[in-house]
């Protein structure tokens, strides 16, 4: 499984997804939050492995 | 997916710009950009003195991280508005702030609001019946202490750190309502119409908010990752959500729909007889103002009730 955290919600997924498929799944908008895994940032196009824990972090602000 | 440069590990695809690239070559590329907008807009010199406005978020300190490496002489000042009290959104913002400068040796001139006019942007929000949101508040103070400081402190330009989504946010806010005032004084730049009133640039201003985000992760920048309480539910937000929508379906379209803007202003479409407004020295402050006497700011603190603390 893979944990995807944002803010303070968590959810299981399961590997072998993308992270804009993990991001969509979660009801979130791809363009509204980017992934991080490690530490690191990673593109829409990663496919998650198992034990990943990725953090997605929002970029929209009231500006 | 793979680093249009080098062929390494994207971080990130812009599909705007059909380039993904990896960690390094997009930090390369932000930077470059932005010294494109710098240089096309004609915001600022390499003699120049810029005050950024450093609000501990990632736009912000994204901004000062760029300038400072792109050698411009660049100090930040932090507004401390005093929202959430002593260890709340303020509080936090502000070390956040103070740890990006310290780290860098860069100077952050702090402005406590509450220390240096008597109360906090709650307190005067409430004391001046605007309500619980003192949004309104929060963007005349900010103006008039930016402005003070900048006049102070020699500075040739204020640079805060809009993003393209901020401004496509505005745009859309404005050109809904028909705002033409407002619409025609949108732009990268704001001239100085007083010498009182610095230069207000806006770097960022063709950079989608992800990739300033993008930027901040990428290179280790620690910002205050939680928004203004007051924010939440905010039309910015809600009109940011709708240009995303826009986006997700047509990759482009919130920086197209910002450049056209541009583009038509040049072309004066959106030109709107601006009559030449005669500027007072507010009686308290010193700083211009249209209204003969008290400027908006110093109007504001002498509408308190209650509590002149």
């Amino acid at each position: 499984m893979v944990k995807v955290m944002f803010r303070d919600k968590e959810w299981e997924l399961r590997a072998g997804m993308t992270v804009r498929d993990a991001i969509l799944k979660v009801g979130l908008d791809p363009q509204a939050v980017l992934a991080v895994r490690d530490g690191k940032l990673i593109n829409e196009a990663t496919i998650l492995r198992r034990g990943d824990v990725i953090r997605l972090v929002a970029v929209m602000s009231a500006g | 997916m793979k680093c249009k440069k080098c062929g390494g590990v994207a971080v990130i695809n812009m599909r705007h710009h059909r380039l993904a690239l990896c960690a390094e070559h997009f930090v390369e590329w932000f930077i470059s950009y932005t010294q494109r907008a710098i240089e096309k807009y004609r915001m600022f010199g390499d003699d120049d003195q810029l005050l950024v406005a450093v609000s501990g978020g990632k736009d912000s300190l994204a901004l000062w991280d760029v300038l400072s490496q792109l050698g411009y002489r660049a100090d930040g000042l932090y507004i401390s508005l005093g929202i959430g009290g002593d260890d709340g959104y303020s509080a936090a913002s502000q070390l956040k702030a103070e740890a990006f400068a310290e780290a860098r040796g860069l100077t952050l001139q702090v402005v406590d609001v509450k220390q240096t006019y008597g109360q906090s942007i709650q307190e005067l929000a409430r004391t001046t019946r605007r309500g619980r949101k003192p949004c309104a508040l929060c963007g005349l103070v900010k103006r008039h202490v930016m402005n003070r400081v900048a006049y102070e402190g020699g500075y040739d330009a204020i640079a805060t750190g809009h993003n393209l989504d901020d401004e496509a946010a505005i745009l859309m806010q404005n050109a809904l309502h028909w705002q033409t005032g407002y619409l025609a004084r949108q732009a990268p730049v704001l001239p100085s119409t007083h010498p009182r009133l610095a230069r207000k640039v806006k770097p960022f201003v063709r950079l989608y908010e992800r990739e300033t985000a993008a930027y901040a992760i990428v290179r280790g920048i620690d910002y205050i990752y939680d928004e203004c309480p007051h924010a939440v539910g905010s039309k910015t937000i809600f009109y940011k959500t709708l240009l995303n929508q826009l986006e997700s379906r047509s990759p482009g379209a919130k920086l197209s729909f910002y450049l056209s803007f541009l583009q038509a202003k040049r072309e004066g479409l959106l030109s709107v007889q601006e009559e030449a407004l005669k500027l007072n020295d507010c009686r308290r402050c010193g700083q211009p103002t249209t209204a003969p006497g008290l400027c908006a700011f110093c109007r504001l603190w002498e509408q308190r009730v209650g509590d002149h603390g």
